[in-house]
Order: C-alpha cells, then structure tokens, then sequence
C-alpha cells in the first residue's frame, strides 16, 4: 500500500516525507539547497510547513567567546538525560571580502557527534546583519519537522544590535561574561532587552558581583515587563570545576523550563508563535515580490543607469523608487 | 540561483594535537571562499564521519602526524561509505612516508599532502576535483 501511494508522491514530497522520518542527509541538503537558493528548495519546505511547530527553540546569544557553544553542548547533554531529541543550529560570519568562513562552533559539541538524537548543523551567516542566517528560519522549520523536541540556535558573537533570533525563538538566552565594559552598557537599547534569561557565564571571574547588580538594577527600572516575566540572572561558573558547572547547567535548565511554563500557562507563546510568523510571511513576500523585481533590474542594467543618473545629480534615490513601483505593482 | 559554496571539513583524527597545520589550512580554505567546517583535535573516526554528513560537506580533509593514518584514514572512508555517504571526497596529509600512498590511494583516499605542499596547491586540487553538492 505504501509503495502504491509513493507512487502518487512528488518528489519534493518524498524529500519531505524522508526528512520527516529523521533522514540526517536529506535534511542537511534541503538547508544546504535554501541557504544557495537552490530552485526547489522552497517547495519541499511547503511540504513541511504543516508539520513545524512542535519543538521548542531556544536561542543563545552574546559575545564572541562569551561560552555559547560550551553551554549548548552542557544543555544538550542535560536534555539528553531527559531523553529529549535534539537539534543545534550554530551560526558563523562569513568574510565580507571572500565569502568565505570558519565554521568553529561544533568543536565544543562533538561529544554529542555520534548520538543519532541529536543533529547538529553549522550554518554561515553569507551577508546577513541580524545575527543568524538568512536560512535560519527555514534550518528551524527543517529540525522541527524532523522531529526533534528541542532545537537549540546560536547566533554570531553579538554586540548591541543583533536581535533577529528573538523572531525564531521561544526562548531567547543573552549570554554575558564579567568585564566588558562600565554600567552604562546596561543602559543601552538592543540586545540586552531582548532576554527571557541572563546568564553571567565564566562567573568565577572578577567582576561577576558587579555585573550581576548591574543587570539586576537595569530591570528594576523596567515599569512593566512583557507577559510579567522578569527575565531571572543565572550565574554559571566556570566548565573546569565541574560539579559545580553541571549544578549550575542544572539550575539553567530550569530557567528554561520556568520561562517556557510560564509562555504556556499565560498563553503567551501563542503571540510569539505569532510575532514569528508575521515575520517570516515579511521575508516571504519580500524574497517573493522584491526579489525578482532587483534581479531584474539588475540584470537589465537598469540599477547601473539609476546609479548614474543620481551620481549626476539628475535623479534622486526616492524618485527612482517610485518609477519602479509604478512600473512593477500598478 | 546563487552558485553553490564549497563546504569542507578539516578534521584530526586521533590522539595528535598538532593542529598549527590544519587550522593554517582551514584559514586558507577561508579565504578560498569556502565554508570551513573545523572540529578541531583528537577525533575518533566515527565522529568525523558523523560531523561530515550532518554538515552535508563535499571533502573531509584529515591531518594527521602521529603515523596513525594507516589505520585512522580508511576507517573514514569506510564509515562514511557505510553510511551511504561515499560521495564526500576524503583527501589527507601530514606526515605520510611515500611507500603510504598506494595503500591510502586504495583504500579510497583521494589525494594526499605532505610537507612541501603550497596551500595554493591543495585549495586548487580542491576547487578542479570536487563537486559542490553532488
């Protein structure tokens, strides 16, 4: 009977139909065949649209060095006890001058290399400015259609800026190291707002007090927190002492699990759930409706003569934009 | 559509923690332009089998100093073909004494390096041998 019905199966069908059966190959290739645009790509991914939804995706994020990967792969190791199946993103930069890039984040997981549970996928960033990849959000949907109960996702090492995983996650994790800068740091917009979790990682270190206070005080100036959730500071001590390392893992993960209770229970994981997906209908429409219309334009050369019309000063960047659209979405 | 990008893997195998070699190679393959993936040292066979088919890699470069690649190399290859995997290009290099090379040629290796060779020469083998996502 199976053979019969696959006999009615697309083969993106199919593709998606081995993915959703766990098949590590045909999924790293489906992320491979999106972050190269490969023509396709997008159709098998409409075929597992349906079945996302069901992992839970924490994101890690903060400084290059901060202990991102070292702490991902303590989680990992934690969940696993639970029997949890996993999935890691773990993002890199890709060199603006070759495009090319040093993927060096799964050293510190490759313990977990050979559990068949537990999929991990390093992914370069290829231009994009948000922290992640421009992939990423479809890698999220690859590991979630798999099966897999938790996907773990790591940005680039962040500065200030770099909120895009906030938009793929349920829970968002800034990872934080003692002796970065002076207390206004902690004034600043950007990334710091964007935590359900602190951690203060490599706490055995000088200043760990101190910027535990500081973070501490930068929430006690917020009137209201979203939801009612005080994102709550967990130091973790350092990863050579490791008893004291896998207790203080040990209290992370409750963390993550109190935050993750508490989206349920106040039904709020419904509006990130929401806020995500607006979000990916944006990018959607974008690569879908803006896309075709600047290929084209470049490729008929029109960028280049708008280019010299403004550097002549015979046009203006708003006006240009307005001829196309008049032209394309009238 | 956008070209396809290289993706490689440079892994150690085994208990050898000499890894100056590989990561100047894993920096040049960088600025090759392509995707790295590094996983640094002291890596079983199995695990660099594993890493290379989640990553979805065309070539497994392993390096290896001890004199264990007669031993260490082929079990990459052998892995991986048991995984229907025999598609990745598995390349090698460290110190290989000559009388090695047919032994490794047969066993499914399919260059190799050893010192002396440009890191010019061994991108350019790359780029003229592999496939991406074949």
């Amino acid at each position: 009977m199976q053979r019969v019905l696959s006999c009615f199966m697309s083969r993106d069908m199919k593709k998606a139909d081995k993915i959703r059966k766990g098949d590590i190959r045909s999924a790293t290739r489906l992320i491979r065949d999106i972050e190269d645009n490969v023509p396709g790509a997008k159709s098998t991914m409409k075929h597992l649209f349906p079945f996302t939804g069901k992992a839970r995706v924490l994101g890690l994020t903060g400084a290059p060095g901060a202990g991102k990967s070292t702490l991902i792969d303590a989680l990992i190791s934690r969940y696993r006890a639970g029997e949890k199946t996993i999935g890691a993103l773990l993002v890199d930069p890709t060199s603006p001058f070759t495009g090319g890039a040093i993927l060096g984040d799964r050293i510190r997981l490759q313990r977990h290399a050979e559990d068949p549970d537990v999929f991990i996928r390093s992914l370069a960033t290829r231009g994009a400015l948000g922290g992640l990849s421009k992939a990423a959000g479809d890698a999220i949907h690859v590991l979630d259609a798999m099966g897999k109960d938790i996907v773990f996702v790591e940005t680039v090492g962040t500065g200030q800026q770099e909120v895009e995983v906030m938009n793929h996650v349920h829970t968002v994790l800034v990872v934080l190291v003692p002796g970065m800068g002076d207390d206004v740091q902690a004034l600043k917009a950007g990334i710091l707002e964007i935590a359900d979790i602190f951690v203060i990682n490599k706490a055995d270190r000088d200043g760990t007090g101190k910027l535990y206070t500081e973070i501490s005080n930068m929430l006690d100036m917020v009137q209201a927190f979203p939801g009612g959730w005080r994102p709550p500071i967990v130091n973790v001590g350092s990863v050579f002492q490791p008893a004291l390392f896998r207790e203080h893992v040990e209290q992370l993960s409750q963390a993550i699990d109190g935050h993750y209770e508490h989206l349920v229970k106040n039904d709020l994981l419904g509006d990130r759930i929401r806020r995500q997906t607006l979000v990916e209908l944006n990018e959607a429409l974008r690569s879908c409706i803006l896309a075709p219309i600047l290929e084209k334009l470049v490729k008929e050369g029109e960028i280049e003569r708008m280019v010299d019309k403004l550097l002549k000063k015979e046009s203006d960047p708003y006006t240009c934009a307005e001829e196309i659209a008049n032209k394309y979405l009238r | 559509m956008a070209e396809r990008k290289l993706r490689i893997m440079v892994a150690k195998p085994g208990l050898d923690g000499h890894d100056r070699g590989a990561r100047i190679l894993a920096r040049h393959f960088r600025d090759s332009g392509f995707e790295v993936i590094y996983t640094g040292c002291h890596q079983t066979p199995e695990q660099i089998a594993a890493s290379a088919i989640q990553e979805d890699v065309d070539v497994v470069g392993l390096s290896c100093l001890s004199g264990a690649h007669r031993y260490l190399f082929p079990k990459v290859v052998e892995l991986l073909k048991e995984k229907g995997a025999d598609d990745i290009t598995v390349i090698g290099g460290g110190i290989i004494p000559e009388q090695d090379f047919q032994m490794l040629y047969d066993a499914g290796i399919k260059a190799i390096f050893t010192p002396g060779s440009t890191l010019e020469a061994i991108a350019r083998w790359v780029r003229e041998n592999v496939t991406q996502g074949s």
